[in-house]
């Protein structure tokens, strides 16, 4: 699909908007549907959008492989530090009262990060099976 | 959804079987929707008819994209499965009432996330309230979850990989 100037263009042009849209489903997941864990799915698949209409060579240059297992380990290490905060500021462990001197900007300070947590560790985990996959079925050939 | 389903087990063209596992996901989706349950139903749509499509693309990819005949006929298997759905048929013949508001779930803690979560949280949306805050165990728990299968993806995959390069040399 490499030499498809369609697909190429449409795929320049729809990239942008799906990683928006993935951002939009992150942030505003307090208010609507959404949160971490249907963002990092949308960021991984517009990232394998790329991969599939560019070549994966194209894709593991904008997120090398050392970034998505960086991003794997991470997103658990910020939920988990969420929770340490929590015991740090004098509350029990993923006690979000404390993190804020309201208690309700408390909450709303926990449930974000513990989002970016959930998004980070799933877009990470859906993207290196991907590349793992893929690079299975080359060696080979 | 019922036409999806026979042909799926019908089909013997795993390359159609993937693709009827994505219409299928997307009909759930639409269920999902009906239900009112949009979280899950963007999670079924984004997974399900999303990213698992093209792993298992990427898995068909490594092998031959035709099942293979089976040896005997699958006799205990489909008695196995058939008791079971009776069973579970039998059990959710004693369930509540779909949204029979008496019922013993919807009176043991969703009143006090229903009511309260706005003011001790203040997220509007309770289903992000209850995951991410009066549940955040357990979500801390499937996020490492899901970190464990990555990690045992690339142990598996990376290995083997690895073996072949030292067999070459």
């Amino acid at each position: 699909m490499k030499h498809d100037l369609i697909l190429r263009v449409a795929a320049k042009l729809l990239i942008p908007f799906i990683l928006l849209f993935a951002l939009y489903v992150q942030f505003h997941g307090d208010f609507g549907p959404g949160g971490g864990f249907q963002a990092g799915v949308i960021i991984a698949a517009a990232v394998i959008f790329y991969a599939l209409i560019y070549g994966v060579e194209a894709a593991r240059k904008a997120m090398p492989d050392r970034l998505v297992e960086t991003m794997l380990a991470s997103g658990v290490l910020i939920y988990a530090g969420v929770g340490l905060m929590g015991l740090v500021m004098g509350g029990n462990y993923l006690d979000y009262f404390v993190l804020d001197r309201d208690p309700v900007l408390g909450q709303h300070r926990g449930i974000f990060w513990v989002e970016v947590g959930v998004a980070v560790t799933v877009s990470g985990v859906m993207l290196k099976v991907f590349y793992m996959f893929v690079s299975r079925g080359r060696d080979p050939e | 959804m019922a036409i999806a389903v026979v042909v799926l087990a019908r089909s013997r063209n795993l390359f159609a079987v993937v693709v009827l596992m994505g219409i299928y996901s997307f009909l759930m989706a639409t269920v999902l929707v009906a239900l009112d349950a949009v979280d899950v139903a963007m999670t079924e749509a984004s997974v399900g008819a999303g990213i698992s499509t093209v792993l298992l693309l990427g898995a068909l990819h490594l092998c031959k994209s035709e099942e293979a005949k089976p040896l005997r006929k699958p006799w205990l298997p489909l008695a196995v499965s058939a008791s079971i759905v009776g069973m579970l048929v039998f059990g959710a013949l004693g369930l509540p009432a779909f949204s029979d508001p008496t019922a013993p779930m919807h009176t043991h803690v969703v009143p006090r996330y229903l009511n309260d979560a706005m003011r001790e949280t203040g997220v509007p949306n309770v289903v992000t309230a209850v995951l991410a805050s009066y549940r955040g165990y357990d979500t801390l728990g499937e996020t490492t979850v899901v970190f464990t299968a990555g990690i045992g993806v690339i142990a598996l995959l990376r290995r083997r990989r690895n073996t072949k390069q030292e067999t070459a040399k």
